[in-house]
């Protein structure tokens, strides 16, 4: 093992662990029917966008904060250029 | 007045038995009466768990199906005499549990015990479903690791749907225990911290149990780990959830770290 491999080593890895089960859990409570506001939200978002422009779900990212009290949603959607041209 | 209290987690390996084992003795301990239920048929493990393996005569399946009274089925433990263990069956299948023989055998233990704690099977089929289905109060065990979070949610949702008292509209009391935990690591953020657990799946935190070679020594030993070390950090940490559980406001205690940084780089270099 060399020096550089020791700090590469301490990259971190819990924040994608938990940025991937947020977006997971979203997804299967509302298979459950158990989904909570801000999951029903991001996906009706997505819809209504959809219906203007073609979304690609690889450009789009959800970040779901949830908290006791207050829980945020965020969506970041890459728009191409050419769909907002049209409109 | 009596708790029906369940351990479960979906996923298996978590620390399901050794947190019934733990919590239960711990909860004895506190001058509770307990009697810990292995729902595991055919995989059986309390037992091993509490020293008691070779003192099981008859066993849940006997009771429900009425081959044996209560009395004859529970063990008692020979270290605390308020802790008993009701085994469960290590030859039959999981089907010889019914709904109505577990609700049956439920009301009598309510009339002799304070806590009746459920060890549930893992997985989410049959033997996991009639763990939970007459508790009223949750300890949803889980690791700091993406696989076991997603199965605690999964869990949770069933908590909340499929018991008795979810179905009568009333609330069951949920709580989190997070195991195996390393402090290190989620400072060096290679594990998920005790808050992203927390907030992604939104129960209230019992306890923190930390990664600990006294788990297995105790298990090896067939003891309850807070029995076996009261003074060590797993035993500590059960102990604080089990007065938790009792009602008490026991401030959360922030978890030790395994090993220090020095003893970390030298353990580091042994095994490089």
């Amino acid at each position: 093992m060399n020096l550089l491999s020791l700090f590469n080593r301490h990259r971190s890895t819990a924040p994608v662990a938990r940025e991937r089960l947020q977006v997971l859990l979203a997804h299967e409570r509302a298979l459950d029917g158990r989904a909570d506001l801000a999951a029903v939200l991001q996906q009706e978002i997505l819809e209504v966008i959809g219906r203007h422009i073609p979304v690609d779900r690889d450009k789009v990212l959800v970040k779901l904060e949830r908290g006791g009290h207050v829980s945020t949603l965020a969506i970041d959607i890459e728009m191409p250029e050419a769909a907002l041209a049209r409109g | 007045m009596s708790k029906v209290m369940v351990v479960t987690s979906g996923k298996g390996g978590v620390g399901k038995t050794t947190s019934t084992a733990a919590l239960g003795a711990a909860l004895a301990q506190a001058g509770q009466s307990v009697v810990l239920v292995d729902f595991d048929v055919g995989l059986r493990n309390l037992d091993l768990i509490l020293g008691a393996e070779r003192r099981v005569v008859f066993d849940l399946v006997n009771v429900v199906q009425g081959d044996a009274k209560l009395p004859q089925a529970l063990i008692r433990d020979k270290r605390l005499e308020s802790l008993y263990l009701l085994p469960a069956s290590q030859t039959r299948d999981k089907d010889a549990l019914t709904n109505d023989g577990v609700q049956a055998v439920i009301a009598e233990l309510r009339e002799r015990f304070d806590w009746i704690v459920c060890d549930s099977p893992a997985g989410i089929e049959k033997g996991a479903t009639l763990a939970m289905r007459f508790a009223d109060v949750a300890v949803v065990v889980a690791n700091p690791e993406v696989s076991s979070v997603r199965d605690s949610d999964r869990i949770i949702g069933m908590l909340d749907s499929k018991t008795l008292r979810a179905e009568r509209g009333e609330d069951i009391e949920k709580h989190l225990l997070i195991t195996r935990y390393d402090a290190a690591r989620a400072a060096r953020g290679e594990m998920m911290k005790v808050e992203d657990v927390l907030e992604i799946l939104a129960v209230p935190l019992l306890g923190v149990v930390a990664e600990s070679p006294e788990v297995l020594t105790a298990s090896n030993l067939g003891c309850p780990v807070t029995l076996h070390n009261p003074t060590g950090p797993a035993a500590r940490s059960y102990s604080l959830a089990a007065r938790r559980l009792m009602g008490e406001d026991v401030p959360m205690e922030a978890p030790a770290s395994r090993r220090g940084l020095m003893s970390r780089l030298f353990g580091r270099k042994a095994a490089a």
